[in-house]
């Protein structure tokens, strides 16, 4: 008993190191292996040289960037960005009232509200795709709906709205979440007092309530741009073969034109611009 | 106070946008007709052909195959590692790096392990996917598991070794048992992903059988049937009846450790 209460101070230190040891270095090892590993192949393949069968032949060279400021690549990066900046806009005019209202209700149908919200998020991706073909396409029922007010049939699918749709479609709760968390905090107290002291109900929105839920908002921005950005399957699906997006593109080098390097490069390219986006998140939500 | 009933206009535009897709791709499931777009009358006859199918009945086996083993990996790899994280480690750097996997685009992830399989000369397959789904998994479950320890209590397990039991016993009586309703929601979110996840399976399992989301996905390619409708209508009565069940549960286990 002496003993081991002798032994005592030091063993807690070496105790903490080998279960540091135990509990950390498998899914370190994994995560290095499979994670680190392959970002540093996508990484490096970037500035070698595509092999005539496909594959790296590891020469160095910059004839990937140099491809990537082709007119051609830029633009498709830039349509990308507009389209998910198009999807996020929309998502946040249509998101911040739902979670504004959402956050007035009273506790139980708060639960079930935003269960309704998030339920759809759970099905199959591609199936909540796939739904949309049979809305808009010609005898679909957003066109039979337009024709019994006597307009139409418009072309609604295989264009840009209809993957901006397929997208909004796809991501809205994951604006509406943030959004929600942030409102949801706000104390009602300082709304009341924004009233009482004469201001109109707008003033206190734009004075009070949209500040203070700005964090909110860039989180929720940013969850809808992400997946957006890099979607490749759903332009395929909505977009036809008109409109690509750079993970169309990505997509493409890897999968029929096995160029590899290019295709490294276009997801470096993809990856620097939500680094970017990331930076400007958190710069924001510091000021906010 | 009068609720102003204008305040809830844009939550039903919402509602509606969510829900009138699923709502006519369940109805367009009974068609008695050929077609997805026109409705002309009761059938169950999709239901009857989707059932005749092998690819899909296969894809089904496939993916409930690939999401036991990706949930197997992740759940003890990722318990292990946000234990590890959150009592043995203070570096932001290594926090950083276990959520990675669920922040990064997942088109980017697929292509990082599509080169990493090819360089170290992998032939593709199911376990490739399931490396890959345990890869993003994990990730998931360590940060659900960790919200859990961080509201844990250590001083049940600081008395346990006060008492002379040693890390081992303390972990597995102590730690685990406090972690569990954390794990089981863990596994059961890393679960749901896999089976939904479709990207990184298209690109790295190779010639093998596909899973269902990439017989979806051909299926659609191939051309718009109410046989898609009716598989939709049955993985969407599947994954409510999953969230519904999945809610239950954690709120059993939060009741009851509430209680204990």
């Amino acid at each position: 008993m002496r003993s081991e209460l002798k032994a005592r101070p030091a063993s807690p230190s070496r105790g903490r190191r080998l279960g540091a040891f135990v509990f950390l270095s498998p899914g370190l090892t994994y995560l290095v292996v499979l994670l680190l590993v392959p970002l540093a192949l996508v990484l490096s393949n970037t500035v070698f040289r595509r092999g005539r069968f496909g594959g790296v032949v590891y020469e160095f060279t910059t004839e990937n960037f140099a491809r990537l400021m082709d007119p051609l690549y830029l633009g498709v990066v830039g349509g990308s960005l507009r389209i998910a900046a198009l999807t996020t806009a929309i998502a946040l005019l249509l998101g911040y009232p739902t979670a504004y209202a959402i956050a007035r209700l009273s506790p139980k149908w708060k639960t079930i509200a935003l269960v309704a919200i998030v339920l759809p998020f759970w099905t199959n991706f591609i199936i909540r795709v796939y739904a949309w073909i049979i809305l808009l396409s010609g005898p679909g029922l957003v066109n039979s709906g337009l024709a019994a007010i006597g307009l139409g049939p418009y072309e609604l699918l295989y264009n840009r709205g209809a993957i901006v749709t397929g997208l909004l479609y796809s991501y809205l709760p994951l604006m509406v979440l943030p959004l929600y968390a942030a409102i949801e905090r706000l104390d009602p107290q300082l709304r009341e007092a924004s009233a009482n002291l004469g201001a109109s109900p707008f003033t206190t929105f734009r004075k009070v309530t949209l500040p203070l839920t700005i964090p909110g908002v860039l989180s929720g921005c940013l969850f809808v741009f992400v997946p957006s950005f890099g979607n490749f399957v759903i332009p395929e699906i909505l977009g036809g073969n008109k409109s690509i997006m750079v993970g169309n593109l990505i997509r493409d080098q890897f999968l029929k034109a096995r160029d590899w390097p290019f295709g490294s490069t276009l997801a470096l390219a993809l990856i620097a611009v939500l680094l970017v986006l990331l930076m400007a998140q958190a710069w924001m939500a510091r000021r906010a | 106070m009068r609720r102003p009933t204008l305040l809830f206009v844009p939550l039903w535009v919402t509602y509606v946008f969510l829900y009138l897709p699923i709502v006519v791709l369940v109805v367009m499931s009974f068609n008695a007709g050929e077609s997805a777009y026109t409705y002309e009358g009761f059938s169950l006859k999709w239901y009857g052909e989707l059932a005749a199918d092998e690819r899909v009945r296969n894809g089904l086996i496939n993916t409930l195959v690939v999401a036991v083993g990706s949930t197997a990996i992740a759940t003890v790899l990722g318990t292990m590692l946000a234990v590890g994280l959150a009592r043995h480690s203070r570096s932001k750097t290594l926090d950083a790096l276990a959520l990675m996997p669920a922040v990064l685009p997942d088109l980017v992830l697929a292509i990082g392990l599509l080169l990493f399989y090819g360089v170290i000369a992998l032939t593709l397959g199911h376990y490739s996917v399931i490396l890959a789904h345990g890869l993003f998994s994990m990730a998931f479950v360590a940060a659900v598991v960790r919200t859990r320890l961080s509201g844990a209590d250590t001083s049940l397990e600081e008395a346990s070794r006060d008492l002379g039991a040693g890390h081992v016993v303390t972990f597995m009586k102590i730690t685990l048992p406090q972690l569990a309703p954390g794990i089981v929601a863990g596994a059961l979110l890393a679960f749901t992903l896999s089976l939904d996840e479709f990207v990184i399976a298209f690109f790295t399992i190779g010639n093998a059988e596909p899973t269902l989301p990439i017989v979806i996905y051909s299926m659609i390619r191939f051309g718009v049937t109410p046989k898609i409708n009716a598989l939709a209508a049955i993985l969407l009565l599947v994954s409510f009846a999953a969230v519904i069940i999945g809610q239950r549960l954690t709120r059993i286990g939060e009741g009851r450790s509430a209680e204990g």
